[in-house]
């Protein structure tokens, strides 16, 4: 990846250089354990599949997904100026200190579960990294366009299993509209701007998730019917992996990710 | 009468055509026989990649990087494509997956007896790579030039993914030699664990395994059980020391007379036993498989019930 360290962060807009840089590793930070968590997730499904072709198309969405969490993390680290690398921040932070979205860290479930979840989340990140593209951060901009190519062809899968699953049988019916009814709380938490990245976007550096939202909207309704399947009552979940407020899922997932480094610490593997 | 002779003749005509290294391809005339022992090792290592995901992925989630679970992933694809590229090599043979599946499920079908043991530690994901990888290319190496047109070339593909597999293995052992004293203990307990399975995998002694000849006769198998075995134990030892661990098996020693080194009895009872079943995880990957594919029924189902209407659809 072509790394860009001597790039000047010191922003026009902000008298104060180091508080727009930190706020940048945050927000690499945060997406950076979007991509870690849900790519994790999905490699559970590794020899778990319905089948072997399906085994081999998750592990690739999985590596996608792990390529990108390493991406977005050493360029938090690097950024940082800490010394910290992208495994320190992988296996050595707890609970509270992982900032990603609670839609991802919800274990996986059955097929239906992941099949949603994929679609919901494909979806809005075809739309997020699209918008990531034009960021003022270069190196940010470059990771999103990786994540773009990625996305589009994640969605396009993720899309064609959401109609197999929803217009198959009455059990895969079943199983999909319960799962898009126990997920579609969590989304709204895709499209929440805090004051970080709000400050983020005045720079140019973040993307507008409420935008991103209406061009996901649209798209997700649209399938949603095509499937056969009902938008399910509105309802909104407290959110809070931002902050750190994460589901009890989170503790056990991290208990099995960082179990080698927390029982060896500071050793190279 | 007639017959007889006609099948005496194809008999012939198809051993000359090996003897000439020619290739059998699947619409070729070929005994019963052959095509019955081609289905089974074939089936039999298409199974093989399929299981030893099980004992890899179960370190997917626990591996000690995110480089190392990026490769490990990226390995544990690669045996999933293995499994697909054999199926179909077997399917040319007038089986179906599902045949063959359906034997390894009801316990007719065998798997490498090598993946019937546990991963318990990370060091065990270096041994598999490094080791288990490291035998099986050996084998197909040798099976590049088997006689059937459509697993050699199978087998083709698949080494040249397979070298990389032995490399990542090695490498995590190499770490691990570096690294700290547990570490270094973790190495040499993976490698003592592992040596002796790893050994089992190329099969019993030439002198205990009555169908090799045939085999070889045939030109399915181009290399002996034995010779196959000395050929990983010549390439390893040396990889050992590399590592600085101490060698798995106190007799091995190279003989200068015999240009190869000698190494200890293989505990064939022990192979035997896993072979028949009971070996330390034979269950759990015979039930993980079953497992997965069951719940995986009404997602096939799924599948097929929307083709079907998406087929309707278009005809109307
Ligand atoms: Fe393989
Ligand atoms: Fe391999």
């Amino acid at each position: 990846m072509a790394c860009n360290p001597v790039r000047d962060r010191s922003d026009k807009n902000h008298s104060d250089g180091n508080m727009s840089k930190q706020t940048i590793v945050e927000y690499a930070t945060r997406l950076g354990d979007d991509a870690l968590i849900l790519g994790h997730r999905l490699s559970e499904w590794c020899s778990n599949g319905p089948f072997l072709e399906e085994d081999i198309a998750t592990i690739n969405t999985s590596l996608d997904y792990i390529g990108r969490a390493r991406m977005f993390l050493s360029y938090a680290a690097e950024l940082e100026g800490a010394g910290r690398t992208e495994d320190d921040l992988a296996y050595t932070r707890d609970c509270r200190d992982f900032k990603n979205l609670l839609i991802n860290e919800l274990p996986r479930g059955d097929f239906a579960f992941t099949t949603v979840r994929q679609f919901l989340v494909d979806a809005f990140n075809l739309f997020f990294f699209e918008a990531l593209v034009g960021s003022t951060d270069t190196q940010l901009a470059a990771i999103a366009a990786k994540s773009v190519k990625e996305s589009r062809y994640h969605l396009r899968r993720s899309r064609d299993w959401m109609l197999r699953l929803g217009d198959g049988t009455e059990e895969s019916h079943r199983r999909t509209q319960t799962a898009l009814d126990d997920l579609w709380g969590y989304t709204d938490e895709l499209f929440h701007m805090d004051p970080l990245e709000s400050e983020l976007l005045d720079t140019g550096v973040a993307v507008d998730r409420a935008a991103v939202r209406l061009r996901w909207e649209p798209l997700v309704t649209e399938l949603i019917d095509a499937a056969t399947l009902q938008l399910p009552q509105p309802y909104t979940l407290p959110g809070g992996g931002r902050q750190g407020v994460h589901t009890e899922h989170l503790g056990h997932l991290l208990a099995e990710l960082q179990f080698v480094q927390r029982a060896y610490p500071g050793l190279q593997w | 009468m007639a017959q007889r002779q006609t099948e005496q003749d194809l008999e012939r005509r198809f051993q000359a055509r090996v003897d000439a290294e020619e290739k059998i391809e699947p619409k070729d005339w070929m005994p019963a026989a052959y095509r019955k022992t081609l289905i089974r090792q074939i089936s039999q290592h298409a199974h093989s990649e399929v299981v030893g995901m099980q004992p890899e992925g179960n370190w997917i989630t626990r591996a000690p990087s995110l480089r190392r679970k990026a490769v490990l992933l990226a390995k544990v694809q690669d045996e999933a494509g293995h499994g697909l590229y054999l199926y179909s090599a077997a399917e040319t043979l007038g089986t179906t997956r599902e045949e063959l599946v359906e034997a390894l499920h009801r316990g007719k079908a065998k798997y490498s007896s090598i993946f019937n043991y546990p991963t318990l530690t990370w060091a065990d994901i270096g041994a598999v790579g490094w080791l288990v990888d490291g035998a099986a290319i050996i084998n197909q190496v040798a099976l590049q030039r088997t006689s059937y047109g459509p697993y050699a070339r199978a087998m083709i593909r698949i080494c040249k993914e397979e070298s990389f597999h032995q490399r990542q293995g090695y490498e995590i052992m190499l770490a691990l030699a570096k690294g700290s004293a547990q570490q270094k203990a973790m190495a040499q307990d993976a490698l003592n664990r592992f040596w002796w399975p790893s050994l089992m995998m190329f099969g019993p002694n030439d002198d205990e395994s009555p169908n090799s000849a045939q085999s070889m006769k045939w030109k399915i198998k181009r290399k002996s059980n034995d010779q196959l075995r000395q050929e990983f134990v010549d390439q390893t030892v040396p990889q050992i020391e590399v590592l600085g661990l101490e060698l798995p098996d106190p007799k091995l020693r190279w003989n200068e007379a015999r240009g190869h080194y000698d190494f200890g009895a293989i505990d064939w009872e022990e192979f035997y036993r896993v072979i028949k079943g009971n070996g330390p995880c034979n269950r759990q990957r015979l039930q993980h498989h079953i497992k997965a594919e069951r719940d995986g029924d009404w997602v096939r189902e799924a599948m097929r019930a929307y083709e079907d209407k998406r087929r309707g659809r278009e005809a109307a």
